[in-house]
């Protein structure tokens, strides 16, 4: 229980967007292994702090894996080395004593650097304006029990709807392609009847929006499917594809 | 037990000033203010309905000239502006982390409640009412929590239409479970992950008013203060977080939606950048603090396990349907557990202690929050705690897993167990979980009338961040609930009451001086944040803070206790003005600066909850004073003397603030000593 090891970390610091940026050593002693890798990091910042220096700036919010604030791409994983987390569920315990442990920002054209390891997602936000949504107003709704769905198809929408829409499939895709998050969307709003209805729209508008905000294109390398730390399958981007292609065999 | 003549006493003082409150209030008893929830008359089941067909509203073309700034994006805020762009009008939409999706509504897991009666067990709205006030120990508005209710139904349909994956049953039909507080089954649920998939929902309708340009979104905005021209609510002040400029903004009305205020205890199971400042911000403009001290301890989060901890993390209610909690009875046993030397598997069945159904029979695991979190802690200082520091509670699926599988456990509560592990490295299908309380909700919070506008005019506030609707506590799967309710289907009736006399009003120019002014008094207290330059971190007088708040505003409130705490805050306050450091500059993205702005805040509320806590000489809900239960150790109300809200009023820096009531009157429901026992 009460372990602790001492590491050394190289982070990415980067004043601005469009200032050079750099890898900056620090060492850190006696931390627990019980500690989360974002409570690691405040321990730096504390350091950092009482030395009158700037401390690191990197996005998180909820740490429980679900907001989507945070981000990091450590020794060469996003969200680090174990699966199926996110960085702020990820512990000290997956290290061991004497590691160096590299940090880095999302690196992808769509997430410009904000400041050292905080990236700018907006233009993930972009898609979903773009048709991640069902067309419906607030009031005038049938009865939640009205249309029957198979459990089977609420289940498998359910699970592509677990995206938290960190970014982590863009940063690890060699295309920065973000081909899996429209995928979730698309994928959980086609499998239900009220998403059915402007599936063939959606489809084209948030793919559209996706090539148009610089996301690279996929070539099914599977690199995001492997680092989401929701789980989605790799399976949501074949029925994008199949989406995609009978709403252009509907033009 | 209240008889019927102390509700009618209760009742009788219909417009009160704070004349007998505490002393305090006493010598301020110049403020002759009137509190008046604006409640419709007529029948509870029909007030709803009545006010709607009479209130006034704002046609299609007059909605396009008029502005509405919403704050939040959590599942008030969002639902909010989504539908109010829907309808019409132009939307400004803040929140401050990078995108509206991430707001901590996010991370509600168990469920919503509806009183659909879709499993046929005998729920129904007043149920579902009832059950709400009960939960609430009558510390709650009879005609909001009714409305509530009633538009619960409303928001499972809107879910489902936008596309929300509910958990389903074989035949296609909706799934339910049951949650704390309630005999029926009426949660409705998407995995572990119910916030998460409700809030998508709303952000999807949000994102689609922004894509058509109804809503202006600004992520990565922090509210610093509400601006105020001729008694009304026309903007706001905010500072854009990654260039540190301070900014201002015009609107007809102002919606405040932005949670609760339980990061005062610094280890809370609330994001890291959730605060009260928008609240802190109002009410020293004049909006009413509510019953600040109501706060709700969840009885099911991961003990705190070192020094070093950011946060809490909660474990979902809704494993309080199938696992059981229980400590050991002997003594000789948990000290071994404490030890290390036993685990909980090792302790044969005959010798476990299921507390929570040895005293509630009826209700079991699934008493409500407050009564599970005094029963752990009763157990806990009793010396039958079960991990290394004496402060955690078993809760065990062994039975469930032994009834239904553990396949069917891990299709229910699978993402729970999950998270549990990689926090804690221990398997919860073998070994039992540990839980202990923590802060989780704040019931307390602006006051609001049936509107739900502030005492300001055109300051609307709603969900978390708001007081109305749960009283003294909180039931589970409710705050999803109240949160949509009031963003769907009430707020976007009643602000159109306020806007239809405010058509004619045209967009004031941000160079008015009272947007001037506000600018410059924010500026001068960041300048004078950064000037201190002295030697202590932000957090680690946070975590000073966290620590009195949890010792003497926590779980068991004294007299004593809460003294020292106003003492002790005021310590915290006088150490974080002269000793606080934050490094970088101000026009600069500058992540410790917001945090300390957001810390100013939160000992003003740290104190504020300790003055109302110390002022209400009862126990109810969430707020369990040691002088006042009964001799089973449950909580005594006051009904003759405190069946009121208590509503703060600020009357300047360094001076106390006023007291006044706003009188609960029960009209429809009896009140009673809550029983869960039989």
């Amino acid at each position: 229980m009460d372990k602790t090891i001492n590491v050394t970390l190289k982070i990415w610091r980067q004043a601005g967007p469009k200032v050079k940026g750099h890898f900056e050593t620090y060492k850190l002693d006696n931390i627990s292994t019980d500690s989360s890798f974002l409570e690691m990091l405040d321990i730096l910042n504390e350091q950092l702090i009482s030395e009158k220096k700037e401390p690191v700036v990197f996005d998180h919010d909820c740490r429980e894996g679900i907001c989507g604030m945070c981000s990091l791409y450590i020794n060469g994983h996003p969200h680090g080395p174990d699966s199926a987390v996110t960085t702020c569920q990820l512990h000290m315990r997956r290290f061991h004593d004497g590691d160096t442990i590299t940090v880095e920002p999302w690196r992808s054209n769509a997430f410009p650097v904000i400041r050292d390891l905080m990236v700018d997602r907006r233009a993930y936000d972009k898609i979903m304006q773009a048709g991640g949504f069902v067309s419906v107003n607030t009031g005038g709704v049938p009865d939640a029990n009205a249309i029957p769905i198979p459990k089977k198809d609420a289940d498998e929408a359910m699970d592509n709807a677990s995206c938290i829409g960190c970014g982590a499939c863009a940063a690890a895709c060699k295309n920065g392609s973000a081909m899996l998050f429209v995928a979730a969307k698309v994928s959980q709003l086609a499998l239900l009847p009220q998403g059915k209805v402007e599936a063939a729209r959606r489809v084209k508008a948030m793919l559209g929006k996706m090539d148009e905000l610089g996301f690279g294109n996929c070539t099914n390398t599977g690199a995001c499917a492997a680092e989401c730390p929701k789980c989605v399958p790799l399976s949501a981007i074949a029925r994008l594809n199949r989406e995609f292609i009978c709403a252009k065999f509907k033009d | 037990m209240a008889t019927k003549k102390d509700i009618q006493a209760a009742a009788e003082p219909k417009v009160t000033a704070a004349k007998e409150a505490t002393p305090k209030a006493k010598a301020a008893a110049t403020v002759e203010e009137k509190i008046d929830a604006k409640i419709p008359e007529g029948p509870l089941a029909e007030k709803w309905s009545n006010y709607k067909a009479h209130q006034k509203l704002v046609n299609p073309a007059n909605k396009r000239k008029l502005d509405i700034i919403v704050v939040g994006t959590g599942l008030a805020g969002a639902s909010a502006a989504a539908s109010l762009a829907e309808m019409g009008f132009n939307v400004l939409n803040f929140c401050i982390q990078d995108s509206p999706r991430r707001a901590h509504s996010i991370a509600a897991q168990g469920g919503i409640n509806a009183a659909k009666n879709y499993q046929n067990d005998g729920d129904s709205v007043y149920r579902l009412f009832y059950d709400t006030i009960k939960g609430g120990d009558y510390r709650a508005r009879e005609a909001n929590v009714y409305r509530l209710a009633e538009v619960s139904n409303n928001i499972i349909d809107q879910c489902v239409a936008q596309g929300v994956p509910f958990a389903r049953e074989y035949g296609g039909l909706l799934d339910n479970r049951s949650f704390g507080g309630a005999q029926v089954s009426r949660t409705f649920y998407a995995k572990g992950q119910t916030g998460q998939q409700l809030l998508l929902g709303a952000y999807s309708a949000l994102s689609r008013q922004i894509g058509k340009g109804k809503v202006k979104m600004y992520s990565r905005y922090e509210m610093l203060d509400v601006v105020i021209i001729e008694g009304r609510a026309r903007g706001i002040i905010a500072r854009n977080l990654v260039t540190g400029r301070i900014e201002r903004f015009f609107a007809h009305a102002v919606v405040i939606g932005t949670g609760g205020y339980g990061n005062t205890f610094f280890l809370s199971t609330n994001a890291m950048a959730s605060n009260g400042s928008a609240a802190m911000q109002i009410y020293k403009k004049g909006a009413y603090f509510a019953n600040p001290c109501y706060a709700q301890i969840h009885p099911t989060c991961i003990p705190v396990h070192g020094a070093f901890q950011s946060k809490l993390t909660l474990m979902s209610e809704s494993l309080r349907n199938d696992g059981r909690i229980w400590v050991p009875k002997k003594l000789e046993d948990a000290k071994a557990l404490q030890a290390g030397k036993l685990k909980g598997r090792d302790i044969p069945e005959e010798d476990r202690d299921y507390y929570l159904e040895r005293r509630y029979p009826a209700f079991g695991n699934l008493v409500p929050r407050d009564v599970a979190s005094r029963a752990a802690k009763e157990r806990c200082d009793a010396g039958f705690g079960v991990n290394a520091t004496g402060l955690a509670v078993f809760l065990d699926f062994s039975d469930a897993i032994k009834r239904l599988g553990k396949d069917v456990v891990a299709q229910k509560y699978g993402n729970l167990f999950q998270m549990y592990e990689k926090i804690v490295d221990e398997n919860p299908y073998e070994d039992p979980m540990m839980i202990f309380p923590a802060i989780h909700y704040t019931m307390g919070g602006i006051w609001v009338d049936y509107e739900l506008m502030t005492s300001i005019k055109g300051l609307f506030c709603i969900g978390e961040a708001n007081f109305s609707d749960h009283g003294a506590n909180r039931l589970g799967a409710s705050a999803l609930m109240q949160g949509l309710a009031d963003g769907y289907f009430v707020l976007p009736y009643t602000i159109q009451n306020y806007l239809a006399d405010q058509i004619t009003v045209p967009r004031m120019s941000t160079d008015l001086p009272e947007f001037e002014e506000a600018e410059k008094a924010i500026k001068e207290k960041i300048a004078k944040l950064m000037a201190i330059q002295g030697s202590k971190s932000v957090d680690s007088i946070h975590r000073e803070l966290g620590l009195v708040m949890w010792d003497f505003v926590g779980m068991g409130r004294t007299k004593a206790g809460l003294e020292t705490a106003i003492k002790k805050i005021d310590e915290i306050r006088k150490e974080f003005w002269s000793n606080v450091y934050i490094p970088g500059k101000s026009d600069d993205l500058n992540v410790e600066l917001e945090k300390a702005l957001r810390l100013a805040d939160f000992i003003e509320i740290g104190q504020l909850m300790a003055r109302d806590a110390l002022m209400r000489e009862e126990s109810c809900g969430g707020h369990f004073r040691e002088e006042y239960q009964t001799p089973e150790g449950e909580a005594l109300r006051q009904d003759d003397k405190f069946s009121f809200a208590s509503c703060w009023k600020y009357m300047g820096e360094g001076k106390e603030p006023v007291m006044l009531k706003e009188p609960l009157d029960y009209e429809f429901t009896e009140r009673k000593t809550r029983n869960y026992k039989n």
